[in-house]
């Protein structure tokens, strides 16, 4: 069944890791759901290049973290924490993309 | 201290020293006999200005208050109290500021203590000879570093670990205040010098400098104890309203960094892949397994910023319908104009407008291309060499702006609403981290301490 990720997900967030990265976390509410997202790979380096418009070669990496039922993804941000033009110095207002995506479970 | 206790208790006040804690929280915390008091009172989230700048980010109030309890009760039970990324980033004229706030908190309580002050400012000699000699690395997505940008660098500290610390201590130190540090190196060098494990003290630090962040529900502003015992450590919350869980104490595990399971460091990695964490009726959250893998040599991270010109702000509205549907051309027009004025007048600097209603929030990044609001909110930023060519292009950019005869335009008065007189804010020097690369140290622990009778 195709279902909506806020319905899926407990905490949705985006945060700078260091000033040169951006790191998106989705940690899930139930495990079963965690496992069939982690087992059929929904959540790609692939997916998170598309939605944000980045090429994949500024994903560092998409993490499954079973402990916490989450995924991580970290990419390039597209300007650093405080240079001139940036519009979000902490990163922590960037996961708004994320809200739309829909899963298989 | 110098024998190994079978456990040791470090109280963790707050996650940023001045970011403030209940009394009663910091109360049971030192009812629990505490064996140090520690607290991280830096990061580099502000953004680069503050190392750059060499001005803390937080506020003296809010540090004085903060240090105040923690010195008092520190010296009256006879604990060291350890204090890391003194004045938000850590050098020299942070590790200056933060010194006098305790130095004035001493004169004021009549308290006495030996003072052990850890510099961790990295001289750009020895930086430029490393450069030269093609030992310095750049962390991922890091420009590679020029010599250069490295002479435009105001300050450069290192990410120091535990050593430093440890040499502290030799010194029968009951404050310890150091410049820019690995955040958990502060909770956990004594216990790791006492003969605790490394891997669980680092992680327990991991965990503390962040104060009850990752307790439930969280908060940077309140008081927990981490207790270290031999093969594993247990997570307390010290107010009533906060409990640490499985969840809240793993979910924490992934905040600000981008791999949850291998955690760089100086001189290693926390290696978290064989991690459990047990939740317990009581609030509390034992944890076990945690290792500390050290590298093939020690390296440490460099941070350093240069300055790149000052800003200039200016803040503006418009409710106008066809103003809005054609924001990008008009910005766009209002943009070249701008350009064709810095040409001919000789002046240097660059403008950018953001765009509140639009894409202001995530700019490039942002996937919504319709504006849907009925009104939109603009911030014009100009950056120049000097603060007085930021303030002329900045009024430039305003003027042009409010005066832009765009296309179809009916409201001839003026484009933009002002909610401020003066409408452009001077906002100061404008920074970038130039440095954010890791370089190889012979001797971990040689960074200069300099010891004071209080």
């Amino acid at each position: 069944m195709r279902r909506p990720i806020t319905e899926l997900a407990r905490v949705i967030r985006s945060k700078n890791s260091g000033p040169f990265e951006l790191t998106l976390d989705i940690l899930f509410r139930e495990e079963a759901n965690y496992e069939t997202i982690r087992d059929t790979r929904q959540v790609t380096p692939e997916l998170i290049a598309g939605i944000y418009g980045v090429p994949l070669e500024d994903i560092l990496s998409v993490v499954y973290f079973d402990p916490a039922m989450a995924v991580k993804a970290t990419f390039r941000r597209p300007i650093p924490s405080g240079v001139p033009g940036d519009s979000d110095i902490y990163g922590a207002q960037q996961h708004a993309p994320l809200l739309r995506l829909e899963f298989d479970v | 201290m110098s024998e190994r206790p079978l456990e040791f208790r470090v109280l963790s006040p707050t996650a940023i020293l001045g970011y403030g804690f209940p009394e009663s929280s910091f109360e049971r915390g030192m009812e629990a006999d505490p064996h140090c008091i520690a607290v991280d009172a830096g990061s580099t989230d502000p953004g680069p200005t503050y190392l750059g700048s060499g001005k803390p980010f937080t506020d003296r109030t809010g540090v004085k208050r903060d240090l105040r309890y923690m010195l008092k009760a520190g010296i009256a039970r006879k604990i060291p109290v350890i204090i890391g990324t003194a004045g938000g980033s850590g050098a020299a004229p942070h590790v200056a500021w933060c010194r006098e706030i305790i130095e004035e908190i001493a004169r004021e309580e009549d308290l006495h203590f030996r003072m052990a002050i850890i510099h961790s400012d990295v001289d750009r000699g020895v930086v430029l000879r490393e450069l030269n000699a093609g030992r310095i690395t750049p962390l991922p997505f890091v420009p590679e570093l020029t010599p250069e940008s490295l002479a435009q660098t105001s300050h450069i500290v290192a990410q120091i670990g535990m050593e430093p610390y440890f040499k502290a201590l030799d010194t029968g130190a009951d404050v310890i205040l150091a410049g820019r540090s690995y955040d958990p190196a502060v909770f956990a060098a004594l216990p790791v010098k006492l003969g605790f494990d490394e891997g669980l003290a680092i992680h327990m630090g991991k965990i503390l400098e962040c104060a009850a962040i990752a307790a439930d529900p969280g908060s940077g502003a309140d008081c927990v104890l981490g207790i270290l015992r031999g093969d594993h450590f247990v997570l307390r919350a010290l107010s009533p309203e906060r409990r640490f869980t499985r969840l809240s104490t793993v979910a924490h595990s992934l905040y600000e960094k981008s791999n949850p399971t291998e955690l760089p460091g100086p001189g290693g990695k926390l290696d978290l892949r064989g991690t459990t964490f047990t939740e317990h009726d009581n609030g509390e959250v034992t944890v076990r397994g945690s290792r500390h893998v050290p590298s093939d040599g020690y390296f440490v991270k460099l941070e350093g910023a240069r300055r790149v010109g000052s800003r200039t702000v200016c803040i503006a509205g418009s409710r106008d319908p066809i103003f809005i549907a054609k924001v990008d051309s008009i910005l766009e027009a209002v943009h070249a104009r701008v350009d064709m004025i810095l040409e001919r007048e000789n002046l240097a600097g660059s403008m950018h407008i953001h765009v509140y209603g639009k894409n202001g929030v995530m700019g490039r990044l942002e996937p919504e291309t319709t504006v849907t609001s009925h009104e939109l909110g603009l911030v014009i930023e100009a950056i120049a060499p000097t603060q007085a060519a930021a303030n002329t292009l900045c009024s430039i950019t305003r003027s042009t702006l409010l005066h832009y005869g765009y296309p179809g335009r009916i409201s001839t008065a003026g484009n933009l609403a002002f909610p401020f007189s003066p409408s452009d804010i001077p906002a100061g020097d404008v920074y970038e981290f130039s440095l954010y690369h890791l370089m190889p140290l012979a001797d971990p622990s040689d960074f200069p301490i300099t010891v004071q009778e209080v």
